[in-house]
């Protein structure tokens, strides 16, 4: 370290730079998303960064804002990188541009646009394709080892944009494992398993699990880990969301595995499966949307970790972030209330009441 | 319920479809609303029942509205409604039999549907009958018309069709109504869904204030026009 010479203050983050590090770091999982499950996963980002370019400028113009200023913010561009990573890869393309869509019309300008907008517009855009569209929305292809079919970027195209593989084969194809049967996500196949009164134990010995969670889905969630680690590194996101989500995870299936470890995943399955690193670095800590104070921050974290477990163990659903976190946003107003840190030179009480 | 003054039948036909609409202004009966709106003929079938209702329990109330005790006014009007809605019921399981099984609770908790008390109250405790009778059809008629249209965006949406089911409501011939815009092996079960409803009326509700917020400006620009000086603008503002 040399000689540090004034101005001591350092150029705060502006909302561009944030948003290309959100972008910048998702790659590490990117890639692994790639390499286990083709192509389909960058068209998808492709389409709905068009898309969500498209009708972002659409309605700054029509809402008589500065177009060019807040549409290359990055906001926009963030919201589809999201929703691309988060849809299966081999969702047909409309469902892709209606979801990124109603998630830039609804969810992020009729509240008021960027800095006003209750819930993570990528977030609702997943919830409103997976309850439109539940069988295309749960269709996820076996990691790229286990797949009977590979397939290539020509196919992933084909069956994006209408719906069977250049040879004419439908979905089902594609998602044939070794053994010639559909394969389920992990989160999925131990759901199935379960309520068919297999015990946890005999379901890890199917060729799909493996290592710390699914075979491909660890690699995936290692790699979001990573990326979200050089995010709190460079300080794009505070630690306490991340932190939250994960222990809020640790605790609630800890506690249920120590119940009974035949019936409940274990912390660390929960921790590497489905969209958990995702959702714990990249999606509840959009600043919009989450709590503002640190203790705010823990226990949205801690609500999104719980409430994510209990859906994914008692719910109808495989995977849960989507909804923990639009359930968690909602209480984002009286989490910042009641965790208003104390100004200073005001005593502990003041800081909590209102201002008369 | 002492003074009671004449209320120009045009009045109360604005208020009742337009100006004072029960589920875009006065946002009451969501529940039914936004829980049976799901198809055309599923919201218009809700729509005449409601109405029928409504002019029953306006008509009836209005008429017995000098003999109510004013402290025991609430619950009297509920049997009032109640009886009526029983009546509806009952004509619609038989005449009308699977339509009543999709409405299912929805045809007897059109009692509880605030429109009907909050008009019993708030409109037929204080006039005369005939005024009483046209509110309940004009405000019937405008829930109606907002469930329909309602009814028919969802529908679209959803599963691509309009009238879906019109034989439910209107006999067999009525079967070939059933128009299809476009044909999908999946639905998009969020415009069906309630989530949709809420949406959709949102939607509805953001036009109408719209188409409002124009015709003020436009009426406002038309005076402009016609006053010369600015103290008559003030002044017709004023009133």
């Amino acid at each position: 370290m040399g000689i540090l010479s004034s101005p001591f203050d350092k150029k705060p983050n502006s909302v561009t730079q944030l948003m290309l590090w959100v972008i910048v770091a998702t790659i590490p999982g990117l890639i692994a998303q790639v390499y286990f499950f083709g192509f389909g996963v960058l068209i998808n980002i492709l389409l709905a960064s068009f898309t969500a370019l498209i009708t972002e400028a659409t309605i700054l113009k029509t809402r008589n804002r500065p177009v060019q200023r807040t549409l290359f913010d990055g906001s926009a561009l963030v919201t589809a990188w999201l929703i691309g990573l988060a849809l299966p890869p081999l969702l047909p393309w409309w469902m892709t541009v209606v979801g990124t869509t109603f998630a830039i019309v609804f969810a992020k300008h009729l509240y008021g646009g960027l800095g006003n907008n209750i819930f993570n517009p990528a977030m609702v855009a997943y919830v409103l394709l997976l309850i439109s569209f539940p069988v295309q929305m749960t269709a996820w292809l076996p990691a790229a080892e286990l797949a009977q079919n590979s397939l290539s970027f020509y196919d992933t195209l084909s069956y994006i944009f209408t719906g069977t593989s250049s040879q004419g084969y439908d979905l089902n194809h594609v998602r044939q494992g070794v053994d010639g049967f559909t394969m389920a996500t992990p989160l999925d196949h131990v759901k199935t398993e379960l309520s068919q009164g297999y015990r946890i134990v005999e379901i890890q010995s199917s060729p799909i699990i493996g290592g710390l969670s699914g075979i491909g889905w660890q690699w995936i969630n290692l790699g979001f880990l990573f990326g979200g680690i050089v995010l709190l590194l460079r300080k794009v996101a505070a630690w306490h969301i991340p932190v939250g989500v994960l222990a809020g995870m640790m605790l609630m299936s800890g506690f249920l595995y120590v119940l009974s470890p035949d019936q409940y995943l274990s912390p660390l399955f929960h921790w590497f499966s489905g969209a958990t690193m995702l959702g714990a670095f990249f999606i509840a800590t959009d600043p919009v949307t989450a709590s503002t104070t640190p203790k705010g921050r823990l226990i949205f974290g801690l609500g999104i970790g719980v409430i994510t477990v209990l859906i994914r163990t008692f719910g109808g659903y495989p995977d849960a972030i989507a909804f923990a976190v639009l359930l968690m946003n909602m209480t984002v107003p009286l989490l910042d209330y009641y965790t208003k840190p104390r100004t200073y030179g005001h005593s502990k009480n003041q800081g909590n009441r209102h201002v008369r | 319920m002492s003074q009671e003054e004449k209320i120009p039948s045009k009045d109360i036909i604005q208020s009742g479809l337009w100006g004072n609409n029960p589920a875009l202004v006065q946002l009451l009966g969501l529940c039914p609303l936004l829980a049976v709106s799901n198809t055309f003929i599923n919201g218009l079938a809700l729509g005449l029942a409601t109405t029928c209702v409504l002019a029953g329990s306006n008509a009836s109330v209005s008429l017995v509205r000098n003999y109510i005790p004013k402290e025991i006014r609430i619950p009297i009007f509920v049997m009032m409604i109640a009886s009526f809605v029983t009546n509806v019921g009952l004509l619609m399981n038989a005449y009308t039999y699977d339509l009543f099984l999709t409405l299912g609770i929805f045809i007897p908790l059109i009692v509880t549907n605030c429109a009907i008390i909050g008009r019993a109250e708030a409109f037929a405790s204080k006039n005369k009958f005939l005024p009483s009778l046209l509110d309940g059809v004009m405000q019937g008629i405008g829930f109606t018309l907002v469930l329909c249209t309602l009814g028919a965006l969802r529908e679209l949406v959803g599963q691509g069709t309009l009238f879906y089911g019109a034989e439910q409501l209107l006999g067999d011939w009525a079967s070939s109504l059933t128009l299809s815009f476009y044909l999908t092996d999946s639905k998009f079960l969020f415009a069906i869904l309630p989530p949709g409803a809420f949406v959709f009326l949102g939607l509805l509700i953001a036009g109408k204030n719209y188409i409002d917020k124009r015709n003020e400006e436009k009426s406002k620009t038309q005076i402009l026009e016609k006053t010369s000086s600015p103290v008559e603008v003030i002044a017709s503002e004023q009133n």
